[in-house]
């Protein structure tokens, strides 16, 4: 049985995922995704009723106990200075960030 | 008996009644600790000892100074007059997946080791503000990804207390190994598909997922958006509800904390379980055994060792002499694809929530050289997130990339759907089965030994086959211990309910903690404790 995520695959998923890999750390996630893939194929085994709803969680939230939404209102942070020097690189309250070159939408 | 074993019940009075000082209590588990936690968890931390091999490991973080001021400031209180809270004096642990501020809040990921919280989520806050002490932050798997706590960045992870070539189970392992061995009294956990149930039954310990939405989330490093549930774990039910009791309820910092008053989970705690109906199901003593290396979607299925089947039909007829009704045979036809569904959506919305990690705003930046900012992103996450987090990413942009998200994502939300159907119809109060609780076993397994399945991404999840459809549904469950098995270690037996039913969960509990209260198997301790 050939694996459903070739090693092209693999390769355009590290892009997305803002990875680089090794060659024995690709090897191996690439082989555990296999994996995973095969136990989710179980899923086409199930006959879904076109009327199945999908579900985005469990528990369903009528109004009666949804939170109210708050006012959208502007508060200031406390401590500002402590959140900006969790950054890792920063100067006079700015963060650093190495180039970040053109790039034309496709 | 020494303090830091009596139950947070017990040192709650023994505490106000100023028969020993919060200090005095600190000081019990700190000792405790001391004699069985060994070093704990850092990154790169060398080969193990052989000293390693026989300690617990609970901790990444212990926070003795911050923990005295807390226990001076409820003995403070007790001298003036002033309430010192429901919690006063009590030791608790937090896993390290909750930001406290100014404490370090890691996730046991290389990516946040450097990170100091600038706020504290609600539930430690709540706890906190109810007079619990917090003794430290405790390991888990890497972002909670995992059911062993082997896969955190910090190593040693954490071991079995009742045998410490075992591993505690996770991703809440450090919370119930903390409790189990008596560091602390209570401990904070998550449950995204079983990580404080699971291990609650690894460890021999009571440990609860509410329903979604009982406890907020907020503060909470997020995994599972959809699934993630903070609970408790104790060592009595009592200590549970009490736990439960505190960080339960609406929380404006989160919009799906639900708008509903908490209950007095400790008012009808003893009210008994007769003519309660309470469900066993033929699905939940079928365990499935992935084989999926030998080429095809080949699965197994197998009963449940006997001696966990046995642990439930005992607990079964214990209710049924409490005058409890059992119902057997309740369909749950949907529970073997519980991983399957999991695999598709906790990825999805693990990868989402992972994109914020970019080696700019906080966390790990690369020393490494680099010529531009997709550069650094690359190479920051690469060096920070260890092999579990980067398996998640993968997996979640693959499933849900829109060539294949109708075959994987959506079709699995679907799924989702009918394992929730399964729990509507047996729990209906004018259906056919109108259970008030499904009775099960919690894990397929007793307590793996360490090693024996970390890096088999597919088994580990597996062990979480018999608690994750509760987190697909929503519903609330807890695991508590039903017995010893003959390999000396703890079984849990797991009680799950409709939608905020953990009042009732908590009574059928207590109701079958104390009729087994003089079972022999009730007085076998842990390991590093004899």
């Amino acid at each position: 049985m050939t694996d459903e995520i070739t090693p092209e695959t693999f390769a355009y998923l590290i892009g997305l995922a803002a990875l680089e890999l090794d060659e024995k750390q690709a090897e191996y996630l690439r082989s555990e995704l296999n994996h995973q893939l095969k136990a989710i194929h179980e899923l086409e085994a199930i006959p879904l009723d076109e009327n199945v709803p999908i579900s985005l969680h469990g528990v369903p939230y009528p109004p009666e106990i949804s939170p109210a939404l708050r006012q959208d209102e502007w508060q200031p942070d406390p401590n500002t200075t402590a959140i900006l020097e969790q950054a890792p690189r920063q100067a006079d309250r700015y963060i650093e960030v190495p180039d970040i070159p053109h790039t034309t939408l496709e | 008996m020494e303090l830091c074993d009596l139950t947070a019940l017990e040192l709650v009075q023994i505490v106000r009644q100023r028969r020993a000082s919060a200090v005095e209590v600190l000081e019990s588990c700190l000792k405790r600790t001391a004699a069985v936690d060994g070093r704990p968890g850092v990154l790169d931390s060398g080969p193990l000892t052989d000293e390693d091999r026989q300690t617990v490991h609970a901790f990444i973080t212990l926070t003795p100074e911050r923990a005295h001021a807390q226990a001076a400031e409820v003995d403070r209180k007790l001298v003036a007059g002033e309430d010192p809270g429901r919690l006063a004096g009590v030791p608790f642990t937090a896993k390290d997946i909750f930001c406290v501020k100014d404490t370090p809040s890691t996730a046991a990921s290389r990516m946040l080791a450097n990170f100091v919280a600038p706020y504290t989520a609600t539930p430690v806050a709540r706890m906190e503000a109810a007079g619990a002490v917090m003794v430290g932050k405790v390991n888990l798997d890497e972002y909670t990804y995992g059911s062993s706590t082997e896969s955190s960045a910090f190593q040693p992870s954490t071991r079995n207390p009742w045998d410490t070539a075992r591993v505690p189970g996770g991703s809440s392992g450090g919370s119930v190994a903390s409790v189990a061995a008596g560091e602390a009294v209570l401990s904070l956990g998550t449950d995204t598909a079983g990580s404080i149930r699971q291990p609650a039954a690894f460890c021999g310990v009571v440990g609860m997922k509410p329903t979604y939405g009982r406890v907020s989330r907020y503060g909470l490093i997020a995994f599972g958006s959809s699934l993630d549930c903070p609970g408790p774990v104790g060592r009595t039910v009592t200590d549970t509800a009490l736990m439960l009791q505190v960080i339960a309820g609406p929380d404006p910092h989160d919009s799906t904390a639900a708008a509903l008053p908490t209950p007095d989970y400790l008012a009808n705690l003893e009210a008994g379980v007769k003519g309660l109906r309470i469900g066993l199901s033929p699905e939940y003593f079928q365990i499935t055994f992935p084989d999926a290396r030998s080429g095809g979607a080949a699965y197994q299925q197998q009963p449940v060792p006997p001696e966990m089947e046995r642990s439930v039909r005992h607990a079964a007829e214990v209710l049924a002499g409490l005058g409890a009704e059992i119902v057997e045979d309740v369909p749950m036809p949907n529970t073997r694809y519980g991983i399957p569904v999991y695999f598709v959506i906790s990825r999805v919305e693990a990868a989402s929530n992972l994109h914020r990690y970019d080696g700019v705003k906080y966390g790990y930046r690369t020393a490494q050289p680099v010529r531009e900012l997709k550069d650094l992103y690359r190479k920051s996450r690469s060096e920070g997130f260890g092999l579990q987090p980067k398996l998640r990413i993968l997996m979640g942009m693959y499933v849900s990339a829109a060539q294949y998200s109708a075959q994987y994502y959506k079709r699995a939300l679907r799924v989702r759907s009918l394992i929730r159907q399964d729990f509507e119809q047996a729990f209906d109060p004018n259906g056919k089965y109108r259970l008030d609780a499904l009775l099960t076993p919690t894990t397929p397994t007793t307590a793996f030994p360490m090693a024996a399945v970390y890096g088999d991404s597919v088994l580990m999840q597996y062990a979480d086959q018999l608690t994750v459809p509760a987190n697909h549904a929503g519903v609330p469950g807890i695991s508590l211990p039903g017995g010893i098995a003959p390999d000396g270690l703890p079984i849990g037996i797991q009680f799950l309910g409709p939608d905020f039913s953990e009042g009732r969960l908590l009574q059928i509990s207590r109701a079958y903690e104390l009729a087994t209260q003089g079972e022999p198997w009730r007085k076998v301790r842990p390991g590093v404790l004899r």
